[in-house]
């Protein structure tokens, strides 16, 4: 928490991309979170992602549930669309946007007592549906609001603050997303920016159902020794997969990678990743593979991170309703209610 | 890079660019922060410390800090540090019972020649200790240049009066309309030390056709000056033209304005924006009404039977050779000539030391310099001192301040039988400001106003009165804006590595993109990795000794803003603002001791 507004200066070298907006002009209010939360890392590697995007801010959509990760949206892309829901109803809002008006970016940020406890299901219709949004569940293991108690997806043997062992089996976010049938799935670390702002670029610039699970350290509740969701143990069990870099509107950048090493991912619109392997034998495009890797290093302790899986051909909640491509705001009251007379000849159809 | 040094005193010194530029080390953030809190005396006190003329200078220092300061960095323009000097001397209250008092005197005896700001600041550093300081000038009273050759509508009587009196009044000797011709003499007198603070007293002449003819009407800039200032000029032709760029110009050229010169230009070898003259006091020229023409060299003076009637120049243009030195060569265009009544010559100054003779162990350079140590100020004579304009040429009021200061330490060291080179460390506090979780014993939040303008008397009314002060200083409300505006760059941030978590909170929040965690490398590569550029090297990198992960936190000092968000975004307090304040050591400090410090 702090009193001061963040100053309106900037470094005299600021970049501006495309659009002639500097990283600045992504940033929200100042956060009220807690001095160090892993979220407020989230919240950067959002902004710096849509900067480099160049992303007009209006064409952003922020909807959140509750919970410390729900009100960081307040924190980014202050000149978006966005909308606070109720507790664990983020993806129904964020569906029935979607079907509204499909020009929009939907960015759908949650926590893990949101999407895990209350919001379970919710999170699970809206990945198994494809909506084309960028899901992300800033995750930390904890309740930080009501101080502490273990929250869905902390690991079972981990300690809370006050030294008490979880005994429930965990949720994993990612594994559930596999298997919903989700098209993008990726696992990162607040603490890991080079890893986290590329994938969210990725997700964004994927059409269908994205996923990321954030591991977001909490300071006040849970970066302790026992818990398995702190900056050191996370940081020692980091197994990632791969690195990537989004190569989208820009030019590609001419990288030096050994061969063999990197594999470009096309999505939909043309628009390339260059994935780094760091694990040689691992497949991003075979989602039984993902789920089998990942339950296998989940056993040995270690946490995978990285894009786990892609499907660049994926398609989208609008292909499957075959919905209009126009929005319904900008849709004549004529056409979204024809009238009584297309009314009758419906009803007749169907006598 | 190594991990930095911060226990060494230069470095937190160096981030506070303001008074690491100031000849004097004025500790100008913490004046500033007073007079945001109306304790205006206080902030005066900082000052008299440390430059001796606050008021003084408030009005008419040549401000070697405003080019250096942060905020320039930042946005267009710096913090008026000079115009909040005049604040702290216009609204203090009396001040006399702060200052010291004179004291037993201890049988030494130093003479001081001149009795300008140099000489000045030597005797208020050497009085306080018991010296019998004998001040001796040709002008019957105190202040030198600052009263001979600065105009009254920059610099009135009052507050010469009252600083060289505050200074004096510490049982100083002062000998007025006492000129030393004999430096052989006055050594005679046996004196403990001697310091000569005479200034760069010679105008330069200007020895073209038609000097000697028109003479009548030909004027040496600072003599000129000076005899307006005594009353015993107080007219001018109509039409005047005034030769020369720097800040005697100016002052020429508006002091004509106001004796009756109608039509008053400023003539200049050079271009525009390379003449000397300080920016603002251009400025000043301009808005009376005063055009400068520039790359125009004198050739003759045009009279008619010994009654100047004109000057003649030859247009030149500025050409750079291969090493980037500018020569001045003729355009090839016409000889212009401008008709004029009186001339004013203000093309340089000079030193002139025709009383020293030359047995008395003072040895001259090439330049008919004295042999001066930059140091110690001591000259080839061991108990002869030099300070001010007489020691290096001409430059401004702050660094003859800073030179008395260095001098009266030397004389101090020598008289108690100690060696003058060994110069004390000075005394350095850095103390944490941290009030709460997120609440600091200074304003921490930026202020984005533009630079407040000084309120000026009007033209008119200036134009008639040469003894009018045309600036009229800040008001309180405006005082309070600039204050504002000062980024507290001597509120340190100070890093442990021992306590930081590398949860990126502090590059996160950082406005300016000051920090980054990166791998360590050498300086010049470190320098291409940060999250934002740092193309200036005079501005340190503060490294960090290697943290948990191996990498090391470097924050450019270059932009930062002091906002402390860092430290109040840190969960572990591996940040703290900590206020460095900073004391040059001068005659009389003790050994480096725990002492007052203002706020």
């Amino acid at each position: 928490m702090t009193y001061i507004a963040k100053p309106k200066f900037h470094h005299p070298g600021l970049k501006q991309n495309e659009l002639g907006y500097t990283r600045r002009d992504y940033e929200g209010k100042i956060s009220t979170l807690c001095a160090g939360c892993g979220h407020d890392s989230i919240t950067a590697s959002i902004i710096e992602a849509c900067y480099e995007l160049s992303i007009g801010p209006h064409r952003v959509a922020k909807i959140s549930g509750i919970g410390c990760s729900s009100k960081t949206p307040d924190y980014f892309l202050g000149n978006s669309h966005g909308f606070n829901s109720v507790h664990g109803r983020m993806p129904s809002v964020l569906t029935g946007a979607n079907l509204a008006n499909r020009d929009l970016i939907y960015l759908g940020v949650s926590g893990d007592g949101d999407s895990a406890s209350i919001g379970f299901g919710q999170f699970a219709h809206s990945i198994r549906r494809g909506v084309n949004m960028t899901y992300i569940v800033e995750n930390n293991g904890v309740y930080g609001l009501t101080k502490g108690q273990f929250s869905a997806t902390a690991d079972r043997g981990s300690k809370s603050k006050k030294g008490v062992t979880n005994t429930d089996n965990a949720i994993d976010l990612v594994a559930i997303a596999l298997q919903l049938g989700a098209t993008f799935v990726a696992r990162s670390f607040s603490g890991d920016k080079s890893q986290l702002v590329p994938l969210i670029a990725a997700a964004i610039r994927h059409k269908g159902a994205s996923f990321i699970d954030v591991i977001s350290p909490c300071i006040a509740f849970n970066n302790h020794a026992g818990s398995t969701k702190s900056f050191d143990y996370v940081r020692e069990h980091n197994d990632a997969v791969n690195r990537l870099d989004v190569l989208v509107g820009r030019d590609p950048i001419a990288v030096d990678y050994a061969p063999g090493t990197v594999q470009l991912v096309e999505q939909h619109d043309g628009n390339k990743i260059a994935l780094r392997k760091i694990d040689a034998d691992y497949d991003p495009h075979d989602r039984l593979g993902a789920m089998t890797f990942l339950q296998k290093h989940a056993a040995k302790g270690q946490i995978v991170t990285g894009l786990l899986y892609v499907d660049p051909d994926a398609d989208d909640l609008h292909e499957h309703l075959n919905t209009v491509e126009t929005p319904l705001n900008s849709l004549e009251a004529d056409t979204l209610c024809p009238g009584s007379a297309v009314l009758d000849k419906i009803n007749a159809s169907l006598r | 890079m190594k991990p930095t040094d911060i226990a060494a005193p230069d470095y937190f010194h160096k981030v506070v660019d303001c008074q690491w530029a100031c000849p004097a080390h004025t500790p100008v953030p913490e004046y500033i922060r007073l007079i945001a809190q109306g304790r205006y005396s206080d902030a005066y006190m900082i000052n008299w410390k440390s430059n001796v003329f606050p008021g003084i200078l408030g009005r008419t220092c040549d401000r070697p800090c405003e080019p250096a300061c942060r905020r320039g960095r930042v946005e267009e323009t710096p913090v008026a540090i000079c115009r909040l000097k005049r604040v702290a001397a216009d609204f203090k209250d009396d001040i006399k019972q702060r200052l010291p008092r004179p004291a037993p005197k201890n049988g030494k005896r130093v003479a001081l020649v001149g009795g300008g700001p140099a000489s000045l600041t030597v005797a208020r550093d050497l009085a306080p200790l018991g010296y019998h300081c004998t001040v001796f000038d040709a002008d019957p009273e105190a202040g030198g240049m600052m009263r001979t050759q600065i105009p009254k509508f920059r610099l009135p009587n009052s507050v010469i009066d009252e600083e060289t009196g505050y200074i004096l009044a510490l049982g100083i000797e002062f000998r007025g309309g006492h000129r030393i011709d004999s430096m052989q003499a006055l050594l005679g007198e046996n004196y403990d030390a001697i310091f000569v603070g005479s200034g760069a007293p010679r105008g330069r002449e200007l020895d073209i056709p038609g000097r000697k003819e028109a003479a009548a009407n030909i004027h040496i800039g600072i003599e000129w000056l000076a005899s307006v200032s005594f009353g015993h000029t107080d007219k001018v032709g109509k039409r005047v033209i005034v030769l020369g760029g720097g800040n005697t110009a100016m002052d020429c050229c508006r002091t004509a304005r106001r004796l009756g010169g109608e039509d008053v230009k400023v003539v200049v070898r050079s271009g525009f924006e390379e003449m000397k003259a300080s920016p603002w006091e251009k400025e000043d020229a301009l808005h009376e009404d005063i055009p400068i023409l520039n790359f125009l060299v004198p050739v003759a003076f045009i009279h008619d039977n010994g009654k100047l009637t004109g000057i003649t120049f030859q247009k030149v243009k500025a050409e750079y050779d291969a090493k980037g030195r500018r020569n001045l060569v003729p355009s090839g265009e016409p000889d212009q000539t401008f008709e004029c009544d009186d001339v004013l010559v203000a093309v340089g100054q000079e030193n002139a030391f025709p009383w020293i003779e030359q047995d008395c162990g003072i040895e001259f350079d090439k330049w008919h310099m004295p042999k001066v140590d930059p140091k110690t100020f001591v000259s080839t004579n061991p108990k002869v001192f030099f300070g001010g304009d007489a020691a290096f040429g001409p430059k401004n009021i702050i660094w003859a301040v800073a030179h008395g200061h260095d001098a009266a330490l030397s004389i101090h060291k020598m008289l108690s039988g100690e060696a003058i080179e060994d110069r004390p460390l000075p005394e350095v506090h850095v103390s944490s400001q941290k009030m709460g979780i997120h609440e600091w014993s200074y304003d921490n939040d930026i202020s984005i106003d533009k630079r407040f303008k000084v309120p000026h008397r009007d033209k008119v009314v200036a134009l008639k009165d040469i003894r009018a002060e045309v600036e009229l200083g800040y008001d309180v409300k405006l005082a309070l804006g600039e204050a504002h505006r000062c980024l507290n760059c001597d509120v340190q941030t100070v890093f442990s590595t021992s306590l930081c978590i590398e949860c990126d909170a502090c590059a996160d929040i950082c406005p300016m993109d000051c920090i980054t965690f990166t791998d360590n490398g050498e300086e010049s590569d470190l320098r291409q990795r940060l999250k934002a550029p740092a193309p200036h090297p005079d501005q340190d990198l503060y490294v960090s000794s290697d943290l948990k992960t191996g990498r090391v936190m470097v924050k450019d000092e270059d932009v930062c803003l002091h906002c402390g968000l860092c430290a109040e975004r840190c969960p572990t307090g591996a940040w703290d603002m900590q206020k460095y304040f900073i004391e040059m050591t001068h005659a009389g400090s003790a050994c480096p001791t725990k002492s007052r410090s203002a706020a």
